[in-house]
C-alpha cells in the first residue's frame, strides 16, 4: 500500500485536513467500509472523493465531521487532534452539504442560514448581515428570497441556501456529498460552474464526494479515486490523473475517451474567444445588410441595448426585406467558467457549431466556435502522441475522424 | 412533503418567480375561501340547534321532562360535559406526546410496538367495559371517568406522534445533526414542530373521540350531557333522550370544527 503513506502524496499549502490511519467497520461485518486511510487536504483545495458505489467515499467524508464515528485512527483538522473532540462544537466548524439539502421545511431561508451562528451566540444584527452577505455570496437576491419557506424554492435554489447555510458561521472546512446530485444536468452544470466562481472568492479547503469521475475532473483541484473499503488508488491533481493513470482500476475508471474528458480541465476564458459579426436589435434593413456584406457568415447574431445575444439573424432576412426580421432565439450560451466539454454540450444541445460566451450579466464576450475545439483537442492528442511513441500519420488521423463522427 | 424539489420543478419555478403583484391576490382568494368553509360547519349547527328548539317547544313539557330540559340544568351538563372532555385530552396529550417521543428514540424503538399494542387493547376494549370496571375496583366520580376515558383516547395521539415523527426527512435530521445541533436541539427544533400537523391531527382525533365517551360519565356519577340521555331513558321520556343525544353530537362537531381550525393556525409555516 505505497500509495497509501502520506509521504507520496505531494501537499502543496498548510494540511487543514489529516486523516491518519481512519477506519470503519460496522459491527458484525468482516469487511471494512474504510480501511486504514491515509489522507492529507491541503487549505483552501478542493478535494474530490471520487469512486465507485460503495466504496465507501461517503462513509470516509461522513468521518471527518463524525457523523459516522471512525472505529479506529485519527483525525486532525488545522493540526488539532479531533477524534475525541464535543462532535457538536466540531461540526459548528465544518460546513456539511448533503445532496437532497436538508433545508428546515419549516423555517424561512433566512432562519436556516442563521442556524449554526445562532447556535454560536451571534448577536442579532451580526446574524442579520452575515444572512444577507451570504444570500448575495450564493446569488439570491437577499429582498426577495430571504423569507421564503424552502418549498417555494426551485431545486437549484434551494441548493445554493444550503450551500449559504453550510457557510453560516464561515467554517475554514466544507463537506459536501454529492452536492449537485439533485438537480437536472443543465442546473447541475450551472450550479458547478457557479461554485468554482465562489470558491475563488472564499478559499474554503472542500472536500466533495461524488461518483461522477467528470464531476471530479471538473471541480477538483486533487482527486482522490477510491476503490473498496475506500483504499486509494490515485491521489493526484486531475491533470495528472488523466495524463498518467497509476493503475489499470484508474484507467478503467476514467474511462474511454480521456480526450474528451481534457476538456473539462480547460476552462472557456483559458481559451482565445473569436469574434462573430453582431448588430444591435434597433439597426435598420441598410445596416444588416452592410455587416452581411462584410461577411462570410450565414447568420449574424442581434444583440440587445445591454449587449445581451437575443438571437440570430439569416442572411435571408436581410436579402428579403419584406420578411419580418425574426431572430432565431436558440442561443447556447456559455460563462467563461464554463469548461470545453461544457461548451461542446451547448453546441450539441443547440445544434450550432458556435457557442456565444457571455459573461455574469449575460453580456456578450465572443464566441467560441467547434473548430477551435476540435483544434485544441487535436493539439492534445498530438502532444501525447509525440510524447508516447513519435509522430504516426495514421493515428493521427483517428481521433480526429472520431471528433467528427460525434459532432 | 418532499424535500427535494423534483428536478421538473425547478426551472419551472425558476422562470415564474411569483410575482408581487399576484401573490396577495391569491392568497386573499384562498383566505376567503377558508373563512367560507370555517362558515359552514356553525351555520350547519346552528340549524341543527333551531330545529332541535323547535322540537322541543312543539310539545307541552310534563314535570319529569321540565326537570330535564330547563335551560338551567342544561348549561352546567354541558359545561360538565366540555370540562370533563378538555381534561381527558389534555391528560392524554401529558402522557401521550411524551410517550410517542420517547418510543421514537433509537433506545426504546425496540419496545414501541408492545406499547403500541398495549394502547392499542386500551382502545379495543369497550369504553364502558373500562368505567365500569373501574368503578367496581376504585370507587365513583369524576376522576375515574377521566382515568377511564384517558385509557381510551391515549391511542390516536401516541401513534399521530410517532408517524409524526418518524415521517420528518431524514435528510432533515441529517442536515440539524451535522451543523452540530445537539439530538435535543434537532429534537426541539425540527422535528417536533415537523410533526406538529400530525399530532395535532391525533389531537382533534382525540377530542372527538372523548367527547363520545364522556356522555357515558354519567354512570359513575360524573354528570356531561349524559345525565340528560340518561334521565330520558330511565324516565322513558323520549324527548329528553333526543335532546341529549343531538347536544351530545352538536357539542362533539363544534369541538371538531374548533381542532379543525387551531390545526390550520397551529400547523408550523411552510409546509
Amino acid at each position: 500500500m505505497a500509495e497509501n503513506s502520506p509521504a507520496t502524496i505531494p501537499v502543496r499549502g498548510p494540511t487543514m485536513i489529516r486523516l491518519e490511519q481512519l477506519e470503519k467497520r460496522y459491527p458484525g461485518q468482516d469487511r471494512f467500509a474504510v480501511a486504514e486511510l491515509n489522507m492529507e487536504v491541503p487549505e483552501g483545495e478542493i478535494v474530490v472523493l471520487v469512486g465507485p458505489s460503495g466504496c465507501g467515499k461517503t462513509t470516509t467524508l461522513k468521518m471527518i465531521n463524525r457523523i459516522i464515528e471512525p472505529s479506529g485512527g485519527r483525525i486532525f483538522l488545522e493540526g488539532e487532534d479531533v477524534t475525541a473532540a464535543n462532535p457538536d462544537r466540531l461540526r459548528r466548524r465544518i460546513g456539511y452539504v448533503i445532496q437532497q439539502v436538508g433545508l428546515f421545511p419549516h423555517m424561512t431561508v433566512a432562519a436556516n442560514i442563521a442556524t449554526v451562528p445562532k447556535m454560536l451566540g451571534w448577536d442579532r444584527a451580526r446574524i442579520a448581515s452575515r444572512v444577507e452577505e451570504l444570500l448575495e455570496l450564493v446569488g439570491l437576491e437577499p429582498a426577495r428570497y430571504r423569507d421564503r419557506y424552502p418549498k417555494e424554492l426551485s431545486g437549484g435554489q434551494q441548493q445554493r441556501a444550503g450551500v449559504a447555510r453550510a457557510l453560516g458561521a464561515d467554517p475554514p472546512v466544507m463537506l459536501m456529498d454529492e452536492p449537485f446530485g439533485a438537480v437536472d444536468p443543465i442546473q447541475r452544470q450551472r450550479l458547478q460552474d457557479e461554485f468554482l466562481r465562489l470558491q475563488r472568492e472564499i478559499k474554503k479547503t472542500i472536500v466533495l464526494v461524488t461518483h461522477d469521475i467528470d464531476e471530479a475532473i471538473k471541480m477538483g483541484d486533487r482527486i482522490a479515486i477510491l476503490r473498496e473499503e475506500s483504499r486509494i488508488a490515485q491521489y493526484a491533481t486531475p491533470t495528472e490523473i488523466l495524463a498518467n493513470p497509476a493503475n489499470e482500476f484508474v484507467e478503467e475508471f476514467i474511462g474511454a475517451g480521456s480526450a474528451v474528458k481534457r476538456l473539462t480541465l480547460t476552462r472557456v476564458a483559458n481559451v482565445p474567444i473569436g469574434s462573430w459579426p453582431t448588430i444591435d436589435a434597433t439597426a435598420d434593413d441598410h445596416q444588416l445588410l452592410e455587416v452581411f456584406r462584410g461577411t462570410e457568415k450565414d447568420f449574424v447574431l442581434q444583440l440587445d441595448q445591454q449587449h445581451r445575444p437575443t438571437g440570430w439573424l439569416t442572411r435571408q432576412t436581410a436579402y428579403h426585406r419584406n420578411l419580418p426580421r425574426q431572430p432565431l432565439a436558440i442561443v447556447s450560451t456559455v460563462t467563461p467558467q464554463a469548461t470545453l466539454l461544457d461548451a461542446l454540450n451547448a453546441m450539441l444541445r443547440t445544434n450550432s457549431t458556435c457557442a456565444v460566451v457571455v459573461d455574469q450579466s449575460n453580456t456578450y464576450r465572443g464566441t467560441l466556435d467547434f473548430d477551435s475545439i476540435h483544434l485544441l483537442v487535436q493539439r492534445d492528442v498530438r502532444k501525447e502522441r509525440f510524447s508516447e511513441e513519435g509522430a504516426a500519420p495514421a493515428g493521427e488521423q483517428k481521433p480526429v475522424a472520431e471528433s467528427r463522427d460525434d459532432a | 412533503m418532499a424535500i427535494v424539489a423534483p428536478p421538473e420543478a425547478g426551472p419551472t419555478a425558476a422562470r415564474q418567480p411569483p410575482s408581487a403583484a399576484a401573490q396577495p391576490g391569491a392568497a386573499g382568494r384562498s383566505w376567503a375561501r377558508r373563512l367560507g368553509g370555517y362558515a359552514v360547519t356553525p351555520a350547519l349547527l346552528a340549524l341543527a340547534a333551531a330545529a332541535l328548539y323547535a322540537y322541543v317547544s312543539s310539545h307541552a313539557l310534563d314535570n319529569v321532562e321540565r326537570r330535564s330540559l330547563n335551560s338551567e340544568y342544561i348549561a352546567t351538563r354541558a359545561v360538565q360535559h366540555v370540562e370533563l372532555t378538555l381534561a381527558v385530552t389534555a391528560l392524554v396529550i401529558l402522557i401521550a406526546v411524551p410517550a410517542g417521543i420517547l418510543l421514537t428514540r433509537p433506545l426504546t424503538r425496540r419496545v414501541a410496538p408492545l406499547l403500541v399494542g398495549i394502547a392499542n387493547i386500551g382502545q379495543a376494549v369497550p369504553s364502558i367495559g373500562v368505567l365500569v370496571l373501574f368503578a367496581l375496583v376504585i370507587g365513583i366520580g369524576p376522576g375515574i371517568a377521566i382515568a377511564a376515558f384517558v385509557i381510551y383516547a391515549i391511542l390516536p395521539v401516541l401513534r399521530n406522534t410517532m408517524v409524526g415523527l418518524q415521517q420528518v426527512q431524514p435528510s432533515v435530521i441529517e442536515a440539524g445533526r451535522g451543523m452540530g445541533m445537539s439530538k435535543n436541539r434537532v429534537l426541539a427544533q425540527l422535528e417536533l414542530p415537523l410533526a406538529v400537523p400530525v399530532v395535532l391531527a391525533g389531537v382533534r382525533t382525540a377530542l372527538v373521540i372523548s367527547v363520545g365517551t364522556v356522555a357515558l360519565a354519567t354512570f359513575v356519577n360524573a354528570g356531561g350531557l349524559g345525565d340528560i340521555i340518561n334521565n330520558g331513558i330511565t324516565t322513558n321520556r323520549a324527548v329528553v333522550t333526543v335532546t341529549g343525544s343531538v347536544l351530545t353530537a352538536i357539542l362533539a362537531l363544534l369541538v371538531d370544527w374548533v381542532a379543525g381550525i387551531a390545526e390550520d393556525l397551529l400547523k408550523p409555516r411552510g409546509l
